[in-house]
This record gives structure tokens, sequence and C-alpha cells, in this order.
């Protein structure tokens, strides 16, 4: 199981060929409370980079981008029903959605956690 | 994953007394109004909000601008009479002790700022907008020059202890707090130190503003925060207050472009001063007394969960745009998204159902009554 991450503090954790997708600790702790999240639907076809979900804090809406391309498999109900979730557990029962990965060879590009965690203190 | 709200450029930023504290207690600070400000403290902006409907919740509006209107030399003017050329309320009429909240208007009606005027019996004390009070002391200084000497008190903070608990905290320190009435004020001496008291704020809930000196405010914030009832309450929990309270936010919901008609602030326009006009706007806002304003500022409550921020499009059932939210978020307290806009006025009727265009996509909402969470001012 890999986890990585990137620029724009969103993580994927992968395991054989699905990814799960959601936004980092610090992402969430910059985001202050969330109180809504848009997900994208079962069988959407997304591109690394480009949008696919919306997360809205108390303080502002923020897109969260694909960090690798795919098609989604599923959405977290759990998440939509709860967004707290993401503050509370934003690396696990805060995960987004799923996709099954189109394109691994993306995954060399992204951070590590040794390398995000430098990332984000280097940056912040 | 990137945000798309603006923050304000960083330019000579000001900073309040209370900056080391707000520092020390581990907010986040952001630039608002000129001034470097706590947005949040580590209990985050949807507990500090539920803190201050709660129990009680302090706040920092040292930013604000505080002003002493007081006769020029011995001319012997009435400095309510002068004010009143300025705003409509009625001033004149406001008994000692008492604390108003007015506007000023320019010539077309429109409103250049907010703010509250009380009757400290030797003079005026005015609290204006952070943002505005340059530009407000120097209108008063130009319309009211040869009548009133205008003293911009910047040697003052200002404190908010907000929340149903306030009353009880205040007591402890100042007795006589506990039986003000809402929108009263008086001087007293919080723990040695002289305040001006005025039961007042702007989040919907009892609560009073402190007035003291700035060497002063440092110490009784400490002694309010040592209280186990209070809270420090940053500026992200004081917008969604005063958003579910149903109260505006200038810049925002009122401007110059918008009359107090407009605005749905017809309650700050006393038949004596529509009957006898005397303030800038006044032809122009009996006018729009009788015939309606074109557009109304009017509560908005989407459907669902997501929230509607300002300036997203408001559209009828055929899709045309009649307006636009001004101050949109979630209301912790309501657990449910709440905004505030105008609308054309034939859409303007409490449960009329519009469209809010988020994020490209349309999202269904109804026309609502305000405020959103029912005010619970002490009114004795």
């Amino acid at each position: 199981m890999t986890v990585k991450y990137t620029k724009d503090h969103e993580w994927v954790r992968v395991e054989g060929d699905v990814g799960t997708i959601g936004i980092s600790n610090f992402a969430q702790s910059q985001l202050g409370d969330v109180v809504f999240v848009e997900l994208p639907e079962a069988g959407r076809v997304l591109e690394q980079g480009k949008e696919a979900a919306v997360v809205e804090s108390v303080k502002a809406a923020s897109d969260v981008y694909c960090p690798v391309s795919g098609t989604v498999i599923e959405a977290n109900q759990a998440l939509v029903d709860d967004p707290s979730l993401a503050n509370n557990a934003p690396e696990s029962d805060g995960w987004f959605f799923k996709v099954t990965l189109s394109d691994p060879s993306q995954l060399d590009a992204l951070m590590d956690e040794a390398a995000y965690a430098a990332f984000v203190e280097e940056s912040h | 994953m990137s945000q798309d709200s603006v923050t304000e450029a960083a330019e000579t930023v000001k900073t309040t007394p209370l900056h080391a504290l707000h520092v020390e207690l581990g907010a986040r600070m952001v630039p608002f109004a000129g001034y470097d400000m706590p947005v949040q403290y580590p209990l985050g902006i949807l507990k500090e909000h539920q803190h201050t409907r709660e129990k009680a919740g302090l706040f920092d509006v040292s930013h604000m601008g505080q002003v002493r209107l007081k006769p020029m030399g011995s001319t012997g003017t009435d400095p309510a009479a002068a004010l009143e050329t300025l705003v409509p309320g009625d001033i004149t009429g406001l008994a000692l002790g008492r604390t108003r909240y007015t506007l000023f208007l320019n010539e077309q009606g429109g409103i250049l700022d907010d703010l509250m005027v009380t009757n400290a019996g030797d003079h005026l004390f005015l609290v204006v907008n952070a943002a505005c009070k340059e530009q407000d002391i120097a209108h008063m200084r130009a319309k009211l020059a040869g009548l009133v000497e205008v003293e911009h008190l910047d040697d003052l903070a200002l404190l908010a202890l907000q929340g149903p608990l306030a009353a009880e905290v205040m007591a402890r320190f100042v007795p006589e707090a506990a039986t003000m009435k809402f929108m009263s004020c008086l001087t007293g001496v919080f723990n040695g130190l002289p305040v001006t008291l005025t039961r007042s704020g702007y989040t919907g809930e009892d609560g009073y503003e402190i007035s003291c000196a700035n060497a002063d405010a440092e110490a009784i914030a400490r002694a309010l925060l040592a209280e186990s009832e209070v809270e420090a309450i940053g500026l992200g929990a004081r917008d969604s207050l005063r958003l579910e309270a149903g109260l505006c936010l200038y810049g925002h919901d009122i401007d110059t472009t918008t009359t107090p008609v407009d605005g749905a602030l017809e309650w700050t326009l006393p038949k004596r001063r529509r009957a006898e006009g005397g303030f800038p706007g006044h032809a122009v806002i009996v006018q729009q007394l009788a015939d309606g304003a074109s557009r109304r500022r009017v509560g908005i409550q989407p459907d669902g969960r997501q929230p509607a921020r300002e300036h997203t499009d408001i559209l009828d059932a055929n899709g045309a745009k009649i307006g636009e939210i001004t101050s949109g978020g979630f209301g912790p307290t309501a657990g449910t998204p709440v905004a505030m806009g105008y609308v054309d006025r034939a859409h303007s009727a409490i449960g009329t159902p519009v469209t809010l265009m988020v994020r490209g996509k349309p999202l269904p909402a109804r026309v609502a009554a305000l405020p959103f969470v029912a005010q619970r001012y002490y009114r004795g």
C-alpha cells in the first residue's frame, strides 16, 4: 500500500489498481470546519490535476483536484452525510472518492509522506 | 486543492492593543480593514460561534473607530442637531445614556457607513466601521466644520462580550451592568479601570461593548477570559453570528449603491425625520417609501447543505437574473446554509422560490425571513 501526496494537499492511497483520494490533515487544518462536500459520481472519468470535488468550510469553497487520472468507482456517502469527517479523520474515514487508476505511472511524480511533510514545513 | 477566497493584500498593517494576546492564544491572524486581526482561535469558527450562542464570547473590535462629537468652542451648537444633517436617525430625541443605530447617507440616499450613536451627556459617542473610519471622520469634519469638534478617540480600545451569560459575567466586575437595558450606556469601573459599557453588540445575543483605554484593554480581556464561561472569538464567528442575526455587514450588504429602503432598514427612518427631512438623500428616500424600491434586501435560505457565497447570482423560475447574494455561508446555529442578498421587488416576498447559481450549477432556494436565529437582546 502506497500513500502519495500532491502540492495541492490531496492524498491518494493505492491498493492494487484502486486509488482512494482525500485531503491532507494540513489541508483540513487550513480550511477550518468543513460543512459541505460535493463528490464525483461513480463512472465519471477524471483527469489528473482537474477539478474532481468541492469542499466548503465555514470560511470558503475550495476545489479538490484529482491526484491521478482514473474512473470513479465510489464516493464516500458517510462524508456527504457528515462533512466534519474531513476534519476529524481526513486521512482515513474522511476519504472523498475512489478511482480505478488509468495511469499508475503518474504516482511516481507525487510526494511520499516524508517529502510532503517537508513540503508543508517549507512552504508554510 | 485551492481556495477561491480572496485575501486582502497586506499593506502597512496596523495592530490593536490585544495583538500580542491574540498571538499568545494561538489565533490565526489575517489582514482586515488595515489591521492584523484574529479570524479564529484554536477552538475554530464553528465552536466559537456555538460557544457565543450558548455561553459568552469575547471579541476584539478595537479596529472600529470611536469618535466624540462636542460643540465647537463656545458656539453652543447641539452636536445632535448637527449630526442629524448627515444621518436619518432621531439623534436630538436620543435620551441621555441611550444608544441608537443609524447611517451616514450621501445625496442619493446611498449608505456611506452604519454606526452607533450614544448620548453621553456633554458629548455624542460614535462607533463607526474600521474600514470607513478615516472617511467618516473627514466627512464629519468637512460637513460640520465650525459647529462640532470631531475627536477621534484612537487612545481607546473596544471589546465586545456577547452571549446569554455575558450579563452574569459582566456583573461580577461591574454590578450595575446587570440591569442596563439593550442600547443603553453607562460609565463604570472594571477592576479599578474606567470603562464605558454599552449594552449592544453585533451577534444577535445579549451583551456589551466595552470601551477602555488602550493601555487597560489587555488586563480587561485577560480578566474576562479567566471566567469559565468566556472564550476568545474571532472575526470568522463574528461574521456567521451577525449573518444569522440578519445584521448587515457594511461594504457587503449595504454600501453607497444601496439606500436604507433598498436595505430593508426603514426602521432607521423615524416619522419625524421622514416628514422634516434635513438629511442627505431625503427626497430619494421619501420617493422610495411611497413607491417602493426596485429591489430589496432579503434572507435567502438555500435548500440542502451547500452554502451560497457573496456574489452568487439569484435567478427566477425562468432563469432570469433577479439579484445577487451579498453575504452567505453556513449558519452553525441554524444548522443550514444561510444568506442574504438583494432581489427585484417582485420576488421579495418571503417564501418565493429562487435559484442560486453556485459554481455553475443551479441550487434551489427560497426567500426567507430575517433573522435566521432570533435576536435575544435584554430589554429589562
